[in-house]
């Protein structure tokens, strides 16, 4: 029998969001004001610095894809596996820019301003080094340490050097960096800040976000979504345009039930298959067994996403290989009733059947290629899955009919077995 | 020998009444909409406890999410699973939500799905579908007309096979028109990919079938178009009804005891190939007759309609 068991192992099968657990969010990205050319490049550095961002919330395998459907760039991320999806939406959806500011005469806080080589530059984490790490204090409370560069540490110099005794404000994005206790982080310079320094205060996810943040680089543009139509259309920052997220177990408990129902009537098909075309039905489940192999090996070989609406593809596909064995066996029953040779009856059959074959099999083509198309959608890559898995299904079960059933078949013409049209299920 | 064609009033009349009844469906319980198109929030909670649909709906109201729509996905015996469609929501007002009903039903609640979306998305996914089926279905009248280029009116040929296919995508869709009424069945992506999937199916029988009609009309085994139909239909029945009959076995398997995402997934792939073996068998074939024998007028005149 085929080893239809542990051909669906997971091991080496790259599994979808629906059957592992986990997040699909999808941001949009507000680049006006850049020229069209320019705006691929700006997507990939993006892309870049949110991948690193989202290793950093240690998950495995995430997948960072830009997507493009004419003036609209998106981001998708996918994040298996996920627990905090609060946590990583935060990380994703923030810029990072680092500000420091002081209090001018009205207690405002305004950007602190320093000049270096001629030029009035303001101090942000632009010019910092990217090394930030996060370390703890004698008491155990999480502190996050930075390093400037040149241009910082002259800046921070002549700032922190004016500002002692008073208190110099944090900002992240234009907001207040807030602590563990939830004020606003502002302590009083004691001391000029020259190479390193230090910010206290803040809780420990926070301050080893923030550090991720300050390290990988801040986003260009801004993530978030649109909303309105085109002439009124106003950008919401950091709110995803879509969030999608699956239990783990919701997810495995679907796969096994549906894995198991979907061999017992596998178990049924062949059966019936024997029992109505008897020795080609033999035939057919070697062919079955095969073709199913060689799915498997061209998934786990191409790391083929995996998805639940994939399997049911699957189960399709292998409907369809059966209708193309069918087709063949039904033309080599018509031959032998018409009285020809088990051999050219064979032949007959298989050239006879082709035309359908092909035609019927090429129709189906056409949906997946559409459902494909449908697929490139935002948010629809459970539908590229299906596409994918039906196209490459129909292909095989076109060559594992063919070829396989064909060579099987030949191989045994020499026994006298297969010479009897008994053995073929036509009474004469 | 069955004679199929002869029958085609019958079939013709059944079909009828069928998309009738479909039509006076859509008008009456329209479909309903899950979160793909309407945007919105859709949440699958897991109750430790088994939890009545009623209840769950009161408590709902007296959080002040009365409007929301509650579909019970089946959960196994002493645990329930709900799966709740809102308006936007952000998953931490999820997780608050799950604390409140579970301290009002007195049981644990989790949150075990969680599916945000925005309108604008959703209508572009409404739109994609609909432009994705006409498409297949133009791709595959000029495939079939191209393919069967060599018979006199190819063009016939194809549109037949397209109208059985409309036929097959509309009954699906008129299904869970009701199932939307009765049961609260929403439609999402996953259904639009089903149906994608049917039409490239259940295409396969009609083709095969038209396929036979060709290699027959060509052998001239009849002067009577009926007659050569109807024989390559008969010949055809033993492929048509265990290929048909093999996809079932598993499909019904799979709806009978597989997991609850694609329950409603696999429904719609079942009634397509189920509906789709029919309309292949006693309806395209039929179509071709009538249109070359240009018996349209025939066949109405038979239909009892009051004078």
């Amino acid at each position: 029998m085929p080893p239809s068991r542990d051909v669906f192992g997971r091991q080496g099968l790259t599994l979808g969001l629906d059957l592992k657990g986990g997040s699909y969010l999808v941001y949009q990205a507000n680049l006006t004001g850049y020229a069209p050319a320019d705006r691929k490049g700006v997507m990939d550095g993006m892309k870049a610095v949110i991948e690193k961002r989202v290793n950093a919330l240690g998950i495995t395998e995430p997948i960072v894809q830009v997507q493009n459907q004419g003036e609209e760039w998106a981001i998708a991320i996918q994040l298996p596996g996920i627990s905090d999806v609060e946590r990583a939406k935060e990380l994703i959806g923030r810029v990072g820019i680092l500000e420091f500011r002081a209090q001018n005469e009205t207690g405002q806080w305004i950007p602190a301003s320093g000049t270096v080589n001629g030029q009035d530059l303001t101090l942000t984490s632009r010019y910092l080094k990217g090394n930030t790490y996060v370390s703890v204090d004698q008491l155990g409370a999480p502190i996050l340490i930075f390093e400037w560069d040149d241009t910082g540490r002259q800046l921070s110099e002549q700032i922190t050097g004016r500002l002692i005794g008073k208190p110099l404000g944090i900002f992240l994005d234009g907001e207040s960096l807030r602590g563990a206790d939830g004020n606003p982080i502002a302590p009083i310079v004691k001391s000029v800040i020259s190479d390193t320094g230090q910010i206290e205060g803040l809780s420990l996810k926070d301050a080893q976000d923030l550090s991720t943040t300050l390290n990988y680089g801040r986003l260009e543009v801004p993530l978030g979504h649109w909303e309105g139509t085109d002439g009124s259309a106003v950008f919401v920052p950091e709110a995803p345009l879509y969030e999608k997220t699956v239990g783990a177990t919701l997810g495995a408990d679907s796969i096994q039930k549906s894995l198991l129902a979907g061999e017992i009537g596998v178990v049924v098909l062949l059966l019936f298959m024997i029992l109505y075309y008897r020795l080609p039905g033999v035939i057919a489940c070697l062919s079955l067994g095969v073709y199913g192999t060689l799915m498997l090996a061209i998934f786990k070989l191409f790391a083929i996403t995996l998805t639940l609406p994939g399997v049911a593809a699957f189960i399709l596909s292998l409907g369809m290989a059966v209708d193309a064995n069918v087709l063949i066996f039904e033309r080599m029953k018509e031959e032998l009733r018409a009285g020809r040779t088990a051999g050219a009856a064979v032949e007959a059959g298989f050239s006879r059947a082709w035309p359908a074959i092909r035609d019927s099999n090429i129709t189906t083509f056409i949906a997946c290629i559409v459902l494909f198309w449908f697929g490139g959608a935002m948010g629809a890559f459970m539908v590229r899955g299906f596409a994918i898995t039906l196209f490459i299904g129909v292909a095989l079960s076109m060559f594992t009919a063919i070829i396989v059933t064909r060579t099987f078949l030949r191989l045994i013409m020499v026994s006298r077995l297969a010479s009897k049209p008994a053995a073929y299920g036509v009474s004469q | 020998m069955i004679d199929f064609v002869g029958k085609k009033r019958w079939f013709f009349l059944a079909s009828a009444i069928v998309t009738l009844v479909g039509i006076v469906c859509l008008a009456v319980f329209g479909l309903k909409a899950g979160t793909d198109f309407v945007g919105g929030t859709a949440i699958t909670f897991h109750f430790s406890e088994p939890v009545e649909q009623s209840q769950l709906r009161e408590e709902m109201t007296s959080l002040g999410y009365g409007g929301a729509t509650i579909q019970n996905l089946g959960a196994p015996s002493g645990e329930g699973l709900f799966l709740v469609h809102l308006g936007e929501v952000s998953s931490a007002q999820a997780d608050e939500l799950a604390k409140a009903l579970g301290g009002a039903l007195g049981c644990e609640v989790t949150v075990e799905d969680f599916y945000s979306a925005l309108p604008t998305v959703g209508m572009k996914t409404a739109q994609d579908a609909g432009i994705a089926v006409a498409i297949a279905a133009v791709a595959m009248l000029i495939y079939i007309a191209w393919a069967f280029r060599r018979m006199p009116n190819p063009f016939r040929w194809g549109t037949c096979a397209v109208i059985a296919l409309v036929h097959d995508v509309f009954i699906v869709v008129a299904v869970f028109s009701i199932l939307g009424w009765l049961a609260g069945v929403e439609i999402d992506a996953l259904f639009i990919t089903g149906l994608l999937a049917v039409v490239g199916y259940s295409i396969n029988n009609t083709v095969v079938i038209f396929d036979r009609i060709r290699e027959n009309t060509s052998k001239h085994i009849s002067s009577d178009f009926a007659q050569t139909v109807n024989s390559s239909i008969v010949e055809t029945l033993g492929r048509s009804l265990n290929t048909a009959l093999t996809t079932l076995f598993v499909l019904v398997a799979m709806f009978l005891f597989g997991g609850a995402t694609i329950h409603y997934f696999v429904l719609v792939l079942l009634l397509g190939v189920a509906i789709g073996i029919y309309t292949s068998i006693c309806i395209s074939g039929e179509l071709l007759v009538v249109w070359e024998k240009r018996e349209w007028g025939r066949l109405f005149s038979r239909v009892p309609v009051a004078r």
